[in-house]
Order: structure tokens, then C-alpha cells, then sequence
């Protein structure tokens, strides 16, 4: 059904700290690897090895150059892209066939694969590029916050998060409940000011993303200067002050 | 947008059966007693037939599972393309009847035959309307939420439709004077529309802007250093399709010419000369289809899409 539920108590999602994330691309390539072979797999590459390869991916990271501002140098900025699990998502609401839809129960968007005809709606309502179309199996593919993992009894309790928050060897991500208040992502969010991005769409993305902590200025990153050094010549012996005097022709 | 083939002449040649649908069936409404037209309004009605089929079929050859194509009619609560689906099917309903009224030979002035017109009428409308908001209801391309999107849509089925119908009556008799100035009137009006449509998405206003898209305050400025892909992908290629706004400015010309001026003169002939009615209405709807589908290709080629903030 692509109605939206009724908004659930529980949101999953993720919360990225764009101030420790260094672009590495581990998150990519986990989350690749796991969903390859979960749920949404296989998640197809065309000419893997030729001179245009092409694939699906749920993970895309920019990286830009911010310029500077009067009270802040300018800096990097390593951006990983993906699906945000909105609150109230376009791409669930155009889906003609009802392959695409929002989980009741802990808010994740998903795409039932059997039902996709591949037409693409969805993917032009997302403004945040979360899908990704294979022309190989004919379907839309996106996020599934790696659903056959987190609730995955198989596998150990510490494993149970998704692929790409296990990778991030900065510990840049974080998954958790965003609508507990009370929940360690949520405090996150709090205490460091995370942002929806493009809230102005109403799309009510449920990820947040962690601002670049301010960096120290230009001026005052520079070293402090070097403070004079007094020399006392008269506690000098005499050889050493005769040295310093000659030096200091 | 990449402006996919399909789709192109799915939305102009299914725009022209229902304009030709939406008309012959006031046509015939209003004047029930014709002889001669009452051939020509039924070759224009399967004329219709093939169009709005062919229109359909084209449409579902871009889908990545065509053969799954019946789910799209389950989820018209909330998708406009659903109820596109929906209606495209329902407004076969009015017309497949009125064939079979008329086979039966239960004669046309029968309380039912208008009422089937009536809504085969409304409901050809309607699916136009439905296409057109599947563009408009989409907010991430301005070009397409664009408020005149759905007027656009609208008012080439009826210009098409119109000026084919009109050219299919005149092989049989004189059109009538106030419904060629009507699509006269409307030739000029497109073209009004559209300039004040492009002129609108020239102002190139974005519903987000790359600090937003990338949650930094409103003053800091990103210019981008490092692609996550070195080649394109689906987002770049489906999105990102840039070939076609160098030579807008040049197509938008030659719609405006094919869709506005031609046909206005040709109406204007065949206001003044009569007797060139048939040839001067049939140039005039070639010249308007095919002003609908540069400017159909345009409509899809310059849309920006918000996704390519982070590019």
C-alpha cells in the first residue's frame, strides 16, 4: 500500500557526524557488499571491468570543498549520501503499483521487489537521489537500513545494526530510534545540533546529519609567536662570553 | 530530465486521441443528425481508438517489467499514475459501449447515448489531467510543479484534437466558422502559455539550494571536489541530462512556430477561404503534433532535477 501509515512512535535511521567522517567510502562498499547478497540483491554492476562500469548503489560520498567565511577557514567536507527513511515520503505516495512502501512499524522505506514495474516515479520524486535504478532486474532498488540485518537473531546482538555503521572505522554513523527522545541518536542530535537536510521539501527526512564542529580561524590557527628570549651574559663564564659577544657583532 | 522516447509520443499521441475523443464526441452531441459525418465522426473516434492504444502500449515500453503493468491500477488513492492507469481504461468503458449501441442498431437519439458521450468527453479530459499531474505533483523539478504544466497538457490534447477533428469534418463539409476561430483563439493562447511557462522556468528557481541539501547554514558555500563515482550512473544519466539546453532556445522558436503560428494561419485561411478548409486543417494539426512533441521533449530535456544539487 503506498497510503503512509499513521506516524509510529518508532523511527529508525541513521545519524552521520559530518565532522569525523573522512570519506573513505567504507560505508559504501560494506553496504554494497552486504545487500548484494541480503533482501534487496543482487544489486548488479554492468561492465564491471570496462571502460564505463555502472552499478547500484544505496551509499554515494561526496566530498567538497567549503569556502571559507569571515570566522571560519575554509575546509572539506566528506558527505556520505542515502536513503534519509522519510516521514512522509513522495517516493512512497507516487508508486502506482504499491511496491514501494513505509513500514509501520519502525518507519523504513522499502521496495517490494516483485511488485516493481520499473517506472521509475519514484526516483524522480526523491530529491535526495535515494534510488537507484537497475536496468539489469528491471526493479527500483534503495536503502533498506540492511532490515535483514538488524533484526537478524542469526547473527550476534553487536552485529545487528546496519552494514555501513559497522564498517565506518570513525564511528561517523550511528543507527538508532530517532523518535525515543530518550535514545543515545536522539541525545546525539540534541547535543550536537543535527539537521534534516532539505527540510524545505516537507519530505520530513528521519536521518540527521552531525554540522562540521567550527574550526579555530585562519589568524588564530596560526603559532603564537616565539617569546623573547632574555640571556643573561654576566652568568656566562668567560669563554662563552666571549662567544655571545662575538656572535652577537 | 532524460527525455525518454516513449513517454514523448505516449503523452502527444495519447493527448491527441483524447482531444479527438473529447471533441467528435461533442460533435456529436450537438449535432446527432449528420449523414456523411456521422461516417466521419466514428473514423475519427477509431482514429482516436489507435492513438490512445498505441499511446498506452508505448508508454508501458519503458517500464523495467512491462508485463507487471496491471499492478499500476491498485494504488489510485495516492498515485496519479495509477489513476492515470485507471481512468485510461474507464474511459474505454463510455466508448466500447456506444459501439455496441450502435451495432445493436438501436438507434442513436436513445436516452443513453448522450449520457455516454457526456462521459466519454469528461472522462478523456480527465486522463490528460491525470498525466500531467504525475509531472506536477512532482516538487523536486520546478519545471515540472510549474503551474502551468497542467494547462499545458490540457490545452495541447484540446489544440490537436481539435484541429484533427475539425480537418476529419471537413473532408465532409464546411466547418463551422465559430470552432475554427475557437481553435484560432487557442493556437494563440498556447503560445501565450508556453512563453510565460519558459520564461518562468528560466528564472532557473530551485526548491533547495546545495547549503540545504548538504544541512550547512545558508552561508557557507560547497563547490564540489570529488564525485563518489568516477563514471555516470543512473542518478546522472536520468537526472543530469544537459544535452539539450544549448539548443533550447532554438526549439522553443520552432515549437512555437509549429504549434502557434501555423495552425493560427491555417484556421486564418479557412476562415477567409473556405474552400481550402480540408488542406489548410489537416497541414494545421501535422504542424500542432508535432510542435507538441519538440515542445513534449523540451518539457522533459530542461527540467532540472534537485538531485543534482550534490553533483
Amino acid at each position: 500500500m503506498t497510503q503512509l501509515p499513521p506516524p509510529a512512535p518508532k523511527k529508525l535511521g541513521l545519524v552521520i557526524d559530518l565532522d569525523t567522517c573522512v570519506g573513505c567510502h567504507a560505508c559504501a562498499v560494506s553496504c554494497k557488499e552486504w545487500n548484494a547478497g541480503g533482501i534487496a540483491g543482487p544489486l548488479t554492476d554492468e561492465q564491471p571491468y570496462g571502460t564505463d562500469p555502472s552499478g547500484v548503489w544505496f551509499n554515494r560520498v561526496h566530498s567538497y570543498e567549503i569556502a571559507a567565511t569571515a570566522d571560519q577557514a575554509a575546509s572539506t567536507l566528506h558527505f556520505p549520501r542515502s536513503c534519509l527513511h522519510c516521514e512522509t515520503p513522495a517516493c512512497v505516495t507516487v508508486c502506482p503499483t504499491g511496491a514501494s512502501y513505509k513500514r509501520a512499524e519502525d518507519g523504513i522505506v522499502l521496495v517490494d521487489e516483485d511488485k516493481c514495474i520499473g517506472c521509475k516515479l519514484c526516483s524522480w520524486a526523491c530529491p535526495y537521489g535515494a534510488r537507484e535504478y537497475s536496468a539489469v532486474e528491471g526493479v527500483m532498488k534503495k536503502c533498506t537500513l540492511c532490515v535483514d540485518r538488524i533484526y537478524n537473531e542469526t547473527i550476534p546482538e553487536e552485529s545487528r545494526q546496519p552494514a555501513c555503521v559497522q564498517a565506518c572505522p570513525t564511528k561517523a554513523r550511528h543507527f538508532g530510534d530517532l523518535g525515543d527522545p530518550d535514545s543515545k541518536v536522539s541525545q546525539l542530535v540534541a547535543e550536537r545540533g543535527g539537521v534534516a537536510l532539505m527540510p524545505e521539501l516537507g519530505y520530513a527526512p528521519v536521518n540527521r546529519y552531525l554540522p562540521m564542529r567550527p574550526r579555530r580561524g585562519g589568524e588564530q590557527a596560526a603559532a603564537p609567536a616565539a617569546p623573547v628570549e632574555k640571556l643573561d651574559a654576566a652568568a656566562l663564564n668567560p669563554l662563552l662570553r666571549w662567544l655571545d659577544r662575538t656572535l652577537s657583532r | 530530465m532524460h527525455p525518454a522516447f516513449s513517454v514523448i509520443f505516449f503523452t502527444t499521441a495519447s493527448g491527441l486521441g483524447y482531444g479527438l475523443w473529447f471533441w467528435l464526441s461533442l460533435s456529436f452531441l450537438f449535432s446527432p443528425g449528420g449523414h456523411g459525418s456521422f461516417a466521419v465522426h466514428w473514423i475519427g473516434l477509431a482514429l482516436g481508438f489507435v492513438l490512445v492504444s498505441l499511446g498506452l502500449l508505448s508508454s508501458t515500453l519503458h517500464l523495467g517489467k512491462p508485463l507487471r503493468a496491471w499492478r499500476a491500477f491498485s494504488q489510485w488513492r495516492t498515485s496519479w499514475l495509477s489513476r492515470e492507469g485507471v481512468l485510461a481504461i474507464a474511459t474505454y468503458v463510455p466508448l466500447l459501449a456506444l459501439v455496441a449501441l450502435w451495432l445493436s442498431g438501436s438507434g442513436w437519439f436513445k436516452p443513453l447515448a448522450p449520457a455516454l458521450l457526456v462521459l466519454l468527453a469528461g472522462l478523456s479530459l480527465a486522463t490528460v489531467a491525470c498525466t500531467a499531474m504525475i509531472y506536477a505533483s512532482l516538487k523536486p523539478i520546478p519545471a515540472w510543479s510549474h503551474v502551468l504544466v497542467v494547462p499545458a497538457y490540457l490545452g495541447f490534447a484540446l489544440q490537436t484534437g481539435g484541429l484533427g477533428a475539425l480537418a476529419l469534418l471537413a473532408s465532409d463539409e464546411a466547418p463551422h466558422a465559430a470552432a475554427v476561430l475557437a481553435l484560432l483563439m487557442l493556437a494563440v493562447a498556447m503560445a501565450v502559455l508556453k512563453r510565460r511557462y519558459w520564461r518562468g522556468i528560466d528564472r532557473g528557481v530551485m526548491p533547495a539550494t546545495r547549503a540545504s541539501a548538504l544541512g550547512l547554514p545558508a552561508d557557507r558555500v560547497a563547490t564540489v571536489f570529488e564525485r563518489p563515482h568516477t563514471e555516470a550512473n543512473y542518478l546522472t544519466r536520468e537526472m543530469g541530462y544537459v544535452l539539450a539546453r544549448k539548443h533550447s532556445l532554438k526549439l522553443r522558436r520552432l515549437a512555437l512556430l509549429m504549434f502557434g503560428a501555423v495552425p493560427a494561419a491555417a484556421c486564418a485561411l479557412t476562415l477567409l477561404h473556405p474552400g481550402f478548409a480540408l488542406p489548410a486543417l489537416a497541414l494545421g494539426a501535422g504542424s500542432a503534433l508535432l510542435g507538441a512533441m519538440v515542445e513534449r521533449w523540451l518539457f522533459f530535456a530542461e527540467a532540472k532535477h534537485a538531485v543534482m544539487l550534490y553533483y
